[in-house]
């Protein structure tokens, strides 16, 4: 069982070889959007070229550093030199990149994105200077596009598990919490609860088997940072869900993943088994008493396996729909068991707060909304990607200066905030801050961070149809205000949109919202009617436009409709040549 | 569909082995049907029954967690899937003209797999590549800021080359 000192003078001493060694050391974002930017195709042609060439460098695939927009990003450190980024790389750009920087020496114009690193190279603006990084305080993304998330050793070598080691050696399990509760972290899930007052509930229960369970399953479109975080950084997850098992006394946790999602999936399948391999893992973790399992379970594809209860009866094998409360998951959760359920964001939180402290967290941020924000840009905007911004940054200053507005010139009409049943807001909304009751009290939630973005040119009506159209989709149907809701208003808002809308649609559709507010058994049906209030709110005009004049301000609407629908599995299933299944086995009963 | 009983057989046994050999700890229904559904692409009648036999349930609650996730099928699929995005980032950006006009080029009306079994159709609710929107993804792998035209070439592109292994 290796001690944390000498896991760390491992890893600084392999650091150390890979940052000022013999060779450059190339790295390259291949998360999910770096791979649609084509970063796979570009590596491949990196291998490929260095070969070719004799050049003898080191690639890694690493995470996304957050500059989604420049994607693929090629990130060259020449041994003990500041990392110089290469933007929009293709694969055919790839031969005369390497030839100039790294046989002549000579830095390419064009493709420069800029430097980062204490040692300026001429020709490259710095980063650290662009309000996309200036603006931003990295502290769960702190190693995100910067250590290779398949190897453990660059995580210890940047500190990685030094805070596992201190609340092992110097703290109580209370004492942890105690942090957790004064850092004032509240969940980044959606409910913002606060988690440290959340993990004390379960110390108060003494059952030998305690399950800490992180949710990733992260279906809201919009938001990708959860999953950016398990291809970016896996470790600091499994180092937050170690540390939130000591402090509760827990024995096991399960990093819960939707099926399909490959690439998060094999980086937190690797982190947990290369912790394993190092003794961070298992029994008698560091050298101590402490014993914690840690395993990735996967869901099929189903939105409501989010929702704490759902996703308890997905680990469980069974449809993810949600359970009635309480019992409360602290008293009985997965199998039974007590468990807690924190989103990744949150338990990525963790290992900083613990290693400097909840004063240096809680001095961050605003009012009751501590810390940071990880926020997901999208849809009609300059600059997309995710970004880690203090709390208390206006939307203004987080869309039109990080995310530099929308795209030739025009001006921003909505905002979609908090996932498809956050809400809408309007431009003149911008000046409200990231803040957990002002975003709530305007109308909208920060929910899961996934900010969309919407121009002059899109038709409020449209967009709300897609919301709606995926609430209804994704509704599990257990509770019947969700499942006969979502459809109707659906109807209602497809109507509208094909300029068939009635007079009366609107008071109905108030009342039927209502009634899945008061009736459903979970947030998807509770805030099913979100998208459709705040429209209203909003851009209640432009509905009025519809329904009355049969016409949309921006001519989109008026088409025929391409929705999905969920009756897939059943279409597919009412199949002619279905014969009954004829088994002789218990399982036929 | 019909199936010759050998090929029955053999359907049966790569069934029972991809469900036996789950390289994760926990073993339930859904994790069973997800590794079927990762060994041969679908979800066939025989492993209904050899799910509800390992798991020790009936057929009944594997049939319930069976239609309840997209994501699983009960025909064989094509050879390829290509996935349209239709999360409200990639609407806005275009996904509605990148799914008709890979419609009309493969000759459907909906979803679905094309008459020549050579390629699947699909919307997906977010493929998580929300800021190269409009993302697709043929065969599991996204490629974003998609062109119609340009949808329609990875899609092509993909009904030419072999079968994917399952």
């Amino acid at each position: 069982m290796p001690t944390y000192a000498e896991l760390k003078a491992r890893a600084d001493k392999q650091w150390q070889d890979l940052t000022a060694g013999d060779r450059p050391w190339i790295r390259v974002g291949t998360a999910l959007c770096g791979q649609a930017a084509g970063g796979v195709e570009v590596v491949e042609a990196l291998k490929k070229t260095a070969e070719a060439k004799g050049i003898k460098v080191t690639v890694d695939e690493v995470g996304c550093i957050g500059m989604c927009y420049a994607e693929p990003l090629v990130d060259i450190q020449k041994p003990g030199e500041s990392r110089l980024f290469f933007k929009n790389v293709s694969a055919d750009d790839v031969p005369a990149l390497l030839e100039s920087y790294l046989v002549k020496n000579q830095i390419p114009t064009g493709k420069v994105f800029g430097y980062l690193g204490a040692k300026p190279i001429a020709g490259a603006p710095n980063i650290a200077d662009m309000p996309q990084w200036k603006l931003q305080n990295r502290i769960a993304l702190r190693n995100a596009g910067t250590t290779a998330p398949d190897d453990i050793f660059q995580y210890i070598a940047n500190n990685g598990f030094a805070a596992l080691n201190k609340a092992l050696t110097e703290m109580k399990p209370a004492d942890v919490i105690q942090q957790m509760i004064d850092s004032g972290l509240r969940g980044r899930g959606g409910a913002a609860f606060p988690t440290g007052t959340k993990w004390s509930f379960l110390v108060k229960n003494t059952s030998p088997v305690k399950y800490i369970l992180c949710n990733c399953e992260e279906g809201d479109p919009g938001a990708y940072n959860d999953k950016g975080i398990l291809e970016s950084d896996p470790y600091t997850l499994v180092e937050g869900l170690l540390l939130a098992g000591y402090a509760t006394g827990s024995s096991n946790g399960i990093i819960f993943v939707r099926h399909g999602h490959d690439g998060p999936i094999d980086r937190a399948e690797m982190a947990v088994k290369q912790a394993y391999e190092n003794g961070l893992l298992g029994k008698n973790i560091l050298g101590t008493s402490f014993t914690f399992n840690i395993e990735v379970a996967l869901t099929g594809d189903s939105y409501v396996a989010g929702e704490e209860t759902a996703l308890m009866e997905a680990i469980e094998g069974h449809r993810s729909m949600p359970r009635s409360r309480p019992p409360f998951p602290a008293a009985f959760g997965v199998w039974g068991k007590p468990s807690n359920i924190n989103n990744v964001k949150s338990l990525s939180y963790a290992p900083e707060i613990i290693l400097k402290g909840a004063q240096w967290f809680s001095s961050i941020g605003v009012n009751k909304s501590k810390g940071t924000a990880i926020v997901c840009l999208s849809g009609a905007i300059k600059y997309p990607g995710w970004y880690e911004i203090p709390m208390g940054l206006s939307l203004s200053q987080v869309i039109n200066v990080i995310g530099g507005g929308p795209p030739s010139g025009k001006k921003v009409k909505l905002l979609q905030t908090g996932g498809p049943l956050g809400g809408v807001l309007d431009a003149n909304s911008l000046n409200i801050k990231i803040d957990f009751e002002e975003m709530s009290a305007a109308g909208a939630i920060l929910g899961s961070g996934g900010i969309i973005i919407a121009d002059e040119d899109t038709c409020a009506v449209d967009l709300t149809r897609v919301l709606v159209a995926f609430c209804q989709y994704e509704s599990c149907g257990k509770c019947f205000p969700c499942r006969l809701g979502m459809t109707h208003l659906l109807e209602f808002v497809e109507r509208i949109t094909k300029l068939e809308g009635r007079p009366a649609d609107l008071a109905m559709m108030e009342s039927v919202g209502k009634n899945m507010q008061a009736g459903s058994l979970c947030g998807h049906g509770q805030l099913g009617f979100n998208p459709i209030r705040s429209a209203l709110k909003f851009f209640g005009s432009d509905f009025k436009m519809h329904i009355e004049q049969k016409k949309c301000p921006t001519g989109s609407c008026g088409k025929p409709i391409i929705s999905p629908r969920n009756t897939r599995p059943y279409a597919e299933m009412a199949r002619d040549d279905r014969q009954p299944i004829q088994v002789a086995s218990k399982a036929s009963k | 569909m019909t199936v010759a009983n050998t090929s029955n057989e053999a359907l049966r046994e790569r069934i029972q082995k991809a469900i036996t050999h789950q390289k994760r700890p926990t073993v339930t229904v859904l994790s069973s049907l997800l590794a079927v559904q990762d060994e041969i692409g679908y979800i066939p009648d025989v492993a209904i029954e050899e799910v509800a036999k390992f798991t020790d349930t009936t057929l009944n609650d594997v049939w319930g967690v069976a239609s309840f996730y997209k994501n699983f099928r009960f025909t064989p699929p094509s050879a390829h899937t290509v996935e349209v995005c239709w999360g409200p980032t990639c609407h806005l950006v275009g996904a509605t003209k990148v799914m008709t006009e890979l419609m009309g080029h493969l000759g459907l009306k909906d979803e679905g797999d094309t008459a020549d079994k050579k390629l699947t159709l699909r919307f997906n609710t977010c493929l998580g590549a929300c800021s190269q929107a409009p993302v697709i993804s043929v065969d599991h792998h996204l490629w974003g800021k998609v062109t119609p035209e340009r949808a329609c070439k990875l899609a092509d592109k993909a009904r030419e080359s072999g079968p994917k292994h399952h």
